[in-house]
């Protein structure tokens, strides 16, 4: 452990002193929830970006200059973003800024990066990050609403109408919970329950036991992200309830079926692509990036690929671009650039962003629906 | 209407770990009136150690053994920290107990990591049917295992001469010194036991709730709530209180708003400390100055 | 004639610190992280009024700054009162809940006071965590500026101004309460509550007052941070928070104005420092106050002492 201590400080010294000398650096910010509650978005996150960085760099950086990533933990505590995102801004002088993890981290920083007009990527759920649209807030996710959209498709699919809802209650698990409240009637489907549980809860039987003792439900689904779910799942398949169980692109990690075990059999997930990319049809259009994305995490990291993962490679390849295609580290021509990528590859999907859409996913290849058996993913056709 | 039984058969099982933190700090306070703030991070150190000790390999009586043994290491160093500190005074005792959390807290994020964790149940994932609940087998094992300890530790202090001298002590220091007792060895036991007990608590609890760096805090005050609703220094007002927090817990969540679940403790505990200081059994070293 | 001299004396070196700092801060950053450690500087001198003073210890006071400046916020976001008006409002608010607390709970003693404290902060966290309509909810809520008469806080300097002069005047109007014939029946009681109330001494009564002021006090710095730093969440109000406030009393002495300065400045200015070391913060959190409690309980001041015999520390040391 001294060791380790040891070897960063001297890393410390040795990144300090190199930043004095290279002075032509492009410092992109990132806000990360690495640690915490929202750990298995935030860890992958903060994997691809250093692996990614330390690629570009290697490749001679963007046209001769070289990227320093600035990253902060934030534990999933908006608090923290707002601290950290000053800092960036204030003392890390970054051009741009890659994330948060969370709906919540996100809706809290946007004016300030609002006022210091610097270009945010975030790599969050919400469709308000994004809608209305705001001129320097870009979001690399498809957006709770086409989860919604995409498990009340399946629902009609399987002659199911009546859905109970139990979400969580950090910005995510709000928001989604209201917009699938939202698009219900476009899919005749009636919400006839509607549970909500804390960040930090470890136990959701008493939510799941009303959920259980109602006769009118068919379906139940499960608005949120990191542990909560999980522990939703455990506690799904301890009380024995029989009803199909729905999970949003908040879990869409192999993190999430190790820690729900067994209960997470015949589960079904709304997910990005890029976790099933080797078992994608070859027609699907990006499916040459996720699956050189998933193949390379997987060889760097010895641990199976996350959707989340995915979001932040977006992020970075996305700043990339509008930094080449513009021939300028401004942090306002970043964002023009931005704005302007037409037919990006990303992971997530095909990006197509405007003035009016800061988004450029849709929801065709956006998101797909999967069932986990024997503890893995499979599409559902 | 049968979801009620679900609810009290829930708290129950929560109601028995709540138990055996309370007998922690109980054990902890009877011997040397301090009350440890740490309590919960010895659950946690049980609970994160036996899962990474199950990772490397080890097999699971093994894993068990030695997280056991290493969590009473802990409790012990505790001990220790306390005997050498110069001031002990109870807002010093208080702020020890508490930096002693915050450090185990940190020492877990290094030496383990920030991620959730779970072991399997021990008795596989089966569970009784019940009146249209269930009712695992990790949580019967959580049942059985508590009130073994429970009973054990009463026959400890009751009939063996160990135990006896410890109480021996609690009641009177002087006196014990007279009989030639041992008091800093009793301390430290002490501090061992209540490690102890709190570390099987974490075992078991792992598999249901899984654990982190963090489980402890809500864990240890909930668990202190209990010790003190059923009259601190009391241990089967321990065994009563945690019950009653656990029971109590899950009828509100499930009646009234689960949201407010986790201030339910909070509340019975001001009431209890407002109206009835000596918890609901009494105790007759309560408001101890 | 001395003792004014020794106090007015370390009021003006302060003084004077808080006007050369600005000069050598150098971005808007460090101005926060200043801004920031004068208000939590603000709180302790409350805090260590109510703990070194009168003997009360609260685990509960991060919920108090918390739940006052959601008060203010609130006020201000949702109802559209004046900034200023809100804070007075909160103030008014926050007094007569701590009043109303104060009774039930100043009859506990040692730990069972602690722990009331404990669970009024927690009960408090979870409100605010819970009632998301009002409050936003665990993910906070964003704060409308700061502006008195017309006059919009938008610069850090304004807001550096403003802290700097209300902690030198809070200083000033501590030393004058201690001074006073409140203060020595405040340390008559701290010394010994039987032998004060044998004089005739309604000890429940001052104990309030006390637990009142820090409160006060709270609120005021707590609903100025929340308007500076534009965003609130429940993690103000939260027990780690609580548990932070009272090492800064702690580390800096008990009953020692000055070490409760010096303990909010360290520990807010540290996190900072050890970012680099992020992995390790909670650890050496952690080491700091087991090092410090077991060698150094009565806090950094004991060893200033050494250096600098002073009067404050003879009452100290009476404890």
């Amino acid at each position: 452990m001294f060791k380790k201590l040891t070897s960063r400080v001297l890393a410390l010294l040795f990144i300090s002193g190199l930043a004095l000398l290279n002075a032509n650096t492009i410092k992109i910010g990132a806000i990360v929830a690495a640690t915490g509650p929202a750990s298995f978005l935030g860890d992958p996150e903060l994997k691809t970006l250093q692996h990614y960085v330390e690629k570009i760099n290697a490749n001679g950086g963007i046209n001769g200059d070289k990227i320093e990533l600035i990253h902060y933990d934030t534990g999933a505590n908006p608090k923290k973003a707002v601290t950290f995102v000053k800092r960036l801004i204030n003392q890390d002088k970054v051009v741009a800024i890659i994330g948060p993890s969370t709906t919540g981290e996100t809706m809290a920083i946007l004016k300030f990066v609002k006022k210091a007009k610097i270009p945010l990527l975030s790599m969050a759920g919400a469709v308000a990050i994004i809608d209305p649209v705001k001129p320097y807030v870009f979001k690399m996710v498809a957006t709770d609403r086409m989860a919604c959209q995409k498990v009340m498709q399946d629902l009609n699919t399987r002659g199911l109408t009546n859905l109970a809802l139990i979400s969580g209650s950090g910005g995510f698990g709000k928001s989604m919970r209201k917009q699938c409240k939202d698009v219900a009637k476009d899919y005749k489907i009636n919400i006839v329950a509607d549970e909500t549980y804390g960040k930090k809860d470890s136990d959701m039987t008493a939510q799941l036991l009303k959920i259980k003792s109602n006769s009118k439900v068919q379906a139940v689904l499960n608005p949120g992200f990191g542990q909560g779910p999980a522990i939703v799942t455990k506690n799904y398949a301890q009380l024995k309830i029989k009803h199909p169980l729905y999970q949003s692109h908040g879990v869409a990690s192999k993190k999430f079926i190790e820690i729900a075990g067994a209960s997470s059999n015949g589960v079904r997930v709304v997910a990005p692509p890029v976790v099933v990319a080797d078992k994608l049809d070859d027609s699907f259009p990006n499916k040459k990036v996720a699956l050189d994305y998933k193949n390379e995490y997987e060889k760097a990291f010895n641990t199976q690929v996350s959707s989340f993962g995915g979001h932040a490679y977006d992020a970075l390849f996305a700043i990339v671009e509008a930094i080449k295609s513009t021939d300028s580290t401004d942090p306002q021509k970043i964002r023009d650039g931005i704005e302007n990528l037409k037919n990006f590859p990303g992971v997530d999907g095909i990006v197509n962003m405007s003035k009016d859409d800061h988004l450029g996913l849709d929801t065709k290849t956006g998101m797909i629906m999967l069932e986990i058996k024997d503890l893995d993913w499979t599409i559902v056709k | 209407m049968n979801e009620i039984f679900g609810f009290i058969l829930s708290g129950i099982v929560v109601g028995f770990i709540y138990t055996l933190v309370g007998l922690g700090f109980t054990v902890i306070y009877n011997s040397s009136g301090i009350i440890n703030f740490s309590q919960g991070e010895f659950v946690m150190a049980g609970g994160m150690s036996s899962v990474f000790l199950l990772q490397a390999g080890l097999p699971l009586g093994v894993s068990f053994i030695l997280a056991i043994m290493i969590t009473s290491l802990i409790g012990i160093t505790l001990y220790k920290l306390i005997s050498i500190s110069k001031d002990s005074s109870q807002i010093s005792l208080i702020i020890l107990t508490l930096g002693f959390a915050i450090f185990l807290r940190g020492l877990a994020q290094v030496i383990f990591d920030k991620q959730l964790h779970t072991m399997p149940s021990m008795l596989g994932d089966g569970a009784f049917e019940i009146l249209d609940t269930t009712l695992s087998y990790q949580s019967i094992l959580i049942i059985i295992v508590s009130i073994i300890i429970v009973i054990s530790l009463y026959l400890f202090f009751q009939k063996t001469k160990t135990g006896q001298a410890m109480v021996a002590a609690s009641n009177n220091i002087d006196a014990a010194k007279l009989m030639g007792i041992n008091i800093k060895k009793i301390l430290m036991l002490n501090f061992a036991i209540s490690a102890v007990i709190a570390s099987i608590g974490g075992i078991l609890l792992t598999p249901i709730t899984s654990t982190n760096y963090e489980v402890g805090i809500m864990l240890g005050l909930k668990g202190f709530c209990a010790a003190i609703i059923g009259g601190l220094g009391n241990p089967f007002g321990a065994v009563a209180g945690g019950l009653l927090l656990g029971i109590l817990e899950s009828l509100v969540a499930g009646y009234i708003s689960s949201e407010y679940k986790d201030a339910v403790a909070f509340i019975v505990l001001l009431a209890i400390l407002f109206f009835m200081p000596g918890g609901i059994f009494g105790n007759t070293k309560a408001q101890r100055v | 004639m001395l003792d004014k001299f020794n106090i007015n004396k370390q009021i003006l070196l302060l003084t004077g610190i808080l006007i050369v700092l600005p000069f050598l801060l150098q971005n808007d950053f460090h101005f926060e992280i200043a801004i920031l450690a004068i208000l939590n500087a603000i709180i302790c001198i409350g805090l260590n009024l109510l703990m070194g003073y009168a003997g009360q210890v609260s685990l509960g006071h991060g919920a108090f700054a918390g739940l006052g400046a959601y008060i203010s916020v609130i006020l201000t976001s949702n109802y559209e009162f004046s900034p200023l008006f809100s804070i007075f409002i909160s103030i008014l608010l926050m007094s007569i809940l701590a009043f109303i607390i104060s009774k039930p709970i100043l009859k506990l003693k040692g730990h069972y006071l602690a722990m009331a404290t404990l669970g009024i902060g927690i009960i408090i966290n979870i409100v605010l965590n819970v009632e998301e309509e009002l409050t936003g909810g665990s993910d906070g809520m964003s704060v409308d500026s700061f502006s008195v008469f017309g006059f919009e806080f938008s610069d850090s300097i304004h807001w550096y101004i403003l802290v700097s002069v209300l902690l030198v005047f809070f200083i000033w109007m501590f030393e004058n309460l201690i001074d006073s014939p409140f203060g020595r029946v405040l340390r008559s009681i701290h010394d010994s509550e039987k032998a004060a109330s044998s004089v005739g001494v309604d000890i429940s009564h001052y104990k309030s007052i006390v637990f009142v002021l820090s409160v006060f006090i709270a609120t005021i710095a707590g609903s100025l941070y929340a308007f500076f730093s534009g965003f609130i969440s429940p993690q103000e109000a939260s027990f780690n928070h609580s548990i932070e406030l009272v090492v800064m009393v702690v580390l800096g002495g008990l009953g020692r104005i000055y070490g409760a300065i010096f303990g909010a400045v360290i520990l807010t200015v540290l996190p900072q420092l050890l970012t680099a070391f992020e992995d390790y913060e909670t650890l050496i959190f952690g080491a700091i106050i087991i090092v410090v409690m077991i060698f150094l309980p009565k806090g950094i001041a004991s060893l200033w002492d050494k250096i600098v015999p002073t009067k404050e520390a003879n009452l100290a040391s009476s404890k």
